[in-house]
């Protein structure tokens, strides 16, 4: 009776355990906004799903570069601060240096870049835990932020301002900011690389067994280098889409934000362990994330520490359905 | 294809495609290969025979570029070769298949096959393109294979097919085939061999490493010998038979068919005296999708086999009786007390030991050395308050060593330089120095080789006489029915029967009880 009944579960689940928790996350956003638009009134419109994404354009370029290191079965707990020491490096370079923005942007990616290169070889090269040596870059990356200055530098420079306050208007008098516009071309960029190019099905393999993708001779030690490196470039990418946001840079900006990320890709449905998920649903972990945040704004009484609460309880049911459908992974 | 199979060639002509020269290889402590030569001809099957510790593995990671070698030549069609790391030997046309499947399972079967040279299109993934490629190699192989589904959706089996596909696509030249069949069943073994028999005769030269001496004279067209880290000799498989192959493998120093014929005797043995109580009782003991409730006593001096398929609740029914997993139903009594063995230690203090079936993962630590894997149980159960001293260990090491035969005899060796068997005997002493009165072996013979086995078997025969109680678990039926005094029988995760050791009891018999589930 039980293998009758047991079987095309099992084989409904092989198939679609990766993109099941996917449809979990969309059905959970689903059941918030409707929830939101019941209690709330003003709630029930497209604008207010834009303003999350407004207000967490630069989480979700941060937690894309995250979902590529979690993809491969490794952590990166230095795109906080990586986040914090570009907003830091921009105001420092516009303001003080008196650099155009045009020239300060690609100094500040690169730098990012390096910086995740730079991680991502010594985890490669001297067999160490990425967790150890993300964490003693979280910890250089925002020392180096005080370096700069103890204090925040506040940005004056016009083209800055004026991109800050740059309205991209749509349709039905609907508007976005630019980092909206940018964070999406990051996530289609992602999706593209993830899943149509040979670097991004090497991420996969790499997270379903490091040890076979290296006897199948794919190029492990490159792709772990780039994938840091891609985590570091979005965080710098992340950290100027902060700085228009905040229009200052500082060393307290984006504490605790590599944790966000984190949250954010497994509520979308990455598996820490490596190997499945999709950046489509860190997007929407994201954007549970941000709508949490607006529902408990729209309520008015509570806390905004009730965020973290919520976020910190779904972390947990997420992590107890990981287990439940990845566990059938490891049986043999 | 339907062209008639090439005739097995009884000579090799022409130039070899791999040759391998005066090899030497050292590991600290160990010196694994000394002077080994072996020629791989195009189109023949060559089989790579030898004892544990021989030198096969190490010899299969020289040539595929896992370990490079001390001293020595590779040629690969002519030209010397020196190989750094696995990917250069797979651009020579050397590919590796492993013993486990070393592929990535949360990807497709055709991404698996493909992956690291997907055809492409504009630079991206030509994704339609690359299942078609997948399904054509699939089909030309004569295989049958949704190749969209992930690779954990399919058996073991299969996905050790998948893994020769891949690595025929690599354009080999050279396959190398590392114990593929150790967990195979009958016909998935045959499916294997249909598979390695069509890409011989498309002109691939296959290297073939196995312990079981019937699918060498089954599949096989020459074989090389090691022994010792030393080559034996090359032969054609016709001019030889399996007694003077395991003669060539083990040497003229132990008689191995005779040894065998004589614990064959023993095993037969009467049961020990029933009437006293069991040394333990399970009633009812069961535990929620791993086993139903079996019953089982084991009387002091008593070898039970346990019998089944792979995943047939063996290691899950022995797991309840260490405590490594909690009984949720039934009871548990040892010298007819109520015990409830709620973790591994209680069950130790209760003088029950287990040889895992997992030597690597759940029993040996490859860093220590044999003498400190050897002491590791002992200490445990002084506590480690009270330390062994270093001459107590030494002495204790040289002893166990001397009566399991471990080789190479050196108690510092590491571990993780051993080969299969030597790490089962290791482990074995582990957990005899703690004087057990219960020894669960789960699959103490598997992967290893005949001398090694009939050393163990020997043991298992020689404790059981002197009073030790044996659960001995193995998916070999002719070992099971050779030591133990009654067979239990498992099926889809229940005890189906246990059958007394007569002389009416016959694999076929055991089999019919695994088929049907009957109890007689």
């Amino acid at each position: 009776m039980s293998t009758t009944l047991t079987k095309p579960l099992q084989r409904f689940s092989a198939r679609h355990a990766a993109r099941l928790p996917l449809m979990v996350t969309a059905t959970l956003l689903v059941a918030m906004f409707s929830v939101g638009s019941l209690q709330y009134e003003g709630f029930f419109s497209a604008q207010v799903l834009l303003n999350v994404l407004i207000d967490n354009g630069f989480l979700l370029v941060v937690a894309i570069g995250t979902t590529f290191v979690i993809l491969t079965g490794g952590i990166d707990l230095s795109v906080g601060s990586m986040v914090a020491l570009s907003t830091m490096l921009t105001a420092w370079l516009v303001e003080q240096n008196g650099l155009p923005l045009a020239a300060a942007v690609p100094v500040v990616l690169l730098v990012g870049a390096g910086g995740g290169a730079l991680m991502g070889w010594v985890i490669h090269a001297f067999e160490i835990q990425p967790f150890i040596v993300t964490l003693a870059g979280m910890f250089l990356a925002r020392g180096l932020c005080y370096m700069i200055s103890t204090e925040s530098i506040s940005i004056t420079d016009p083209t800055t301002t004026t991109i800050a306050q740059t309205r991209v208007l749509l349709p039905g008098g609907l508007f976005v900011s630019p980092a909206v516009v940018i964070a999406l071309v990051v996530l289609a960029l992602a999706f593209v690389v993830l899943h149509h190019t040979r670097f991004g099905r090497t991420v996969y393999a790499l997270g379903g067994n490091e040890s076979s993708a290296r006897l199948m001779g794919l190029p492990v030690g490159r792709t772990k280098v780039m994938v840091y490196a891609v985590s570091g470039l979005c965080s710098a990418l992340g950290g100027l889409l902060l700085t228009f946001y905040m229009l200052s840079g500082y060393a307290l900006h984006a504490v605790g934000m590599e944790l966000d990320a984190i949250a954010a890709a497994v509520i979308g449905g990455t598996l820490l362990t490596g190997g499945s998920g999709f950046v489509l649903g860190t997007a929407l972990g994201v954007t549970v994330l941000g709508l949490i945040q607006t529902i408990i704004s729209f309520q008015g009484t509570l806390s905004s520490w009730w965020t973290r609460i919520v976020i910190g309880g779904l972390l947990f049911v997420f992590i107890l359905l990981q287990r439940l459908f990845g566990g059938s992974r490891t049986e043999h | 294809m339907t062209a008639p199979p090439t005739p097995r060639t009884p000579t090799p002509a022409g130039r070899p495609v791999l040759e391998a020269r005066g090899v030497r290889k050292a590991f600290p402590g160990v010196l694994a290969l000394d002077g080994v030569d072996l020629r791989l001809f195009p189109g023949e099957v060559h089989a790579l025979m030898g004892e544990n510790g021989a030198g096969k593995s190490t010899l299969i990671k020289v040539l595929t570029g896992v370990h490079p070698p001390d001293a020595g030549t590779v040629t690969v069609d002519g030209t010397p070769r020196r190989f750094a790391e696995p990917l250069e030997a797979q651009h020579a046309g050397i590919s590796t298949v492993y013993q486990e499947v070393n592929l990535c399972p949360n990807l497709s079967v055709a991404e698996n096959i493909l992956v690291g040279r997907e055809p492409r299109r504009f630079g991206l993934v030509h994704w339609s393109a690359l299942h078609r490629r997948a399904a054509q190699l699939i089909t030309e192989l004569e295989l049958d294979l949704d190749v969209r589904r992930p690779l954990s959706a399919h058996s073991l089996a299969v996905q050790q097919l998948v893994a020769i596909v891949r690595a025929v696509d690599v354009r080999a030249k050279v396959l190398v085939l590392d114990e593929p069949t150790s967990s195979l069943d009958r016909d998935e073994v045959a499916q294997l061999f249909a598979l390695v028999r069509r890409l011989r005769d498309r002109g691939v030269a296959i290297l073939f490493v196995t312990h079981f001496l019937d699918q060498v004279f089954d599949l096989c067209d020459r074989v090389t010998v090691l022994r010792n880290g030393r080559l034996e000799g090359e032969y054609r498989i016709d001019e030889l038979t399996p007694v003077t192959l395991v003669h060539r493998m083990v040497g003229s120093e132990l008689n191995t068919l005779d040894e065998l014929a004589e614990t064959s005797h023993t095993g037969t043995a009467a049961t020990p005296e029933s009437a006293e109580t069991p040394f333990l009782s399970a009633r009812g003991l069961a535990r929620t999708g791993s086993i139903q409730p079996y019953d089982l006593d084991i009387h002091r001096g008593e070898v039970i086999g346990l019998a089944g398929l792979l995943g047939s609740g063996r290691t899950e029914a022995a797991r309840l009786l260490f405590g490594a997993d909690h009984a949720d139903g039934g009871e548990l009594r040892i010298h007819g007390e109520r015990a409830a063995l709620r973790s591994p230690r209680a069950a130790i203090a209760h003088k029950i030991a287990f040889c895992s079936e997992n030597r690597k993962a759940e029993g040996l630590i490859g860093e220590l050395t044999v003498r400190e894997n050897i002491v590791l149980a002992l200490q445990a159960a002084r506590g480690w308050t009270r330390p062994l001293s270093r001459a107590r260990q030494d002495e204790i090491a040289a002893r166990w060593i001397e009566t399991l035969d471990i080789r190479p005899a050196a108690p510092e060796a590491q571990v993780r330089n051993l080969s299969g068997g030597n790490q089962q005997k290791v482990l074995l002493a582990r957990w005899l120095l703690t004087d057990p009165e219960l020894l669960i072996l789960d699959e103490p013979t598997r992967g290893i080789d005949i001398g090694a086995k009939t050393e163990i078997q020997r043991l298992v025969t020689r404790l059981a006489a002197e009073g030790t109680a044996v659960l001995f678990i193995s998916a070999e039926l002719e070992e099971v029915l050779r030591l133990s005094h009654r067979v239990g029988v498992l099926r889809d995760h229940r005890l189906v029967a246990t059958l007394p050791n007569d002389t009416t009891l016959t694999p076929d018999r055991i089999l019919g009880a695994i088929a049907t589930g009957a109890t007689s």
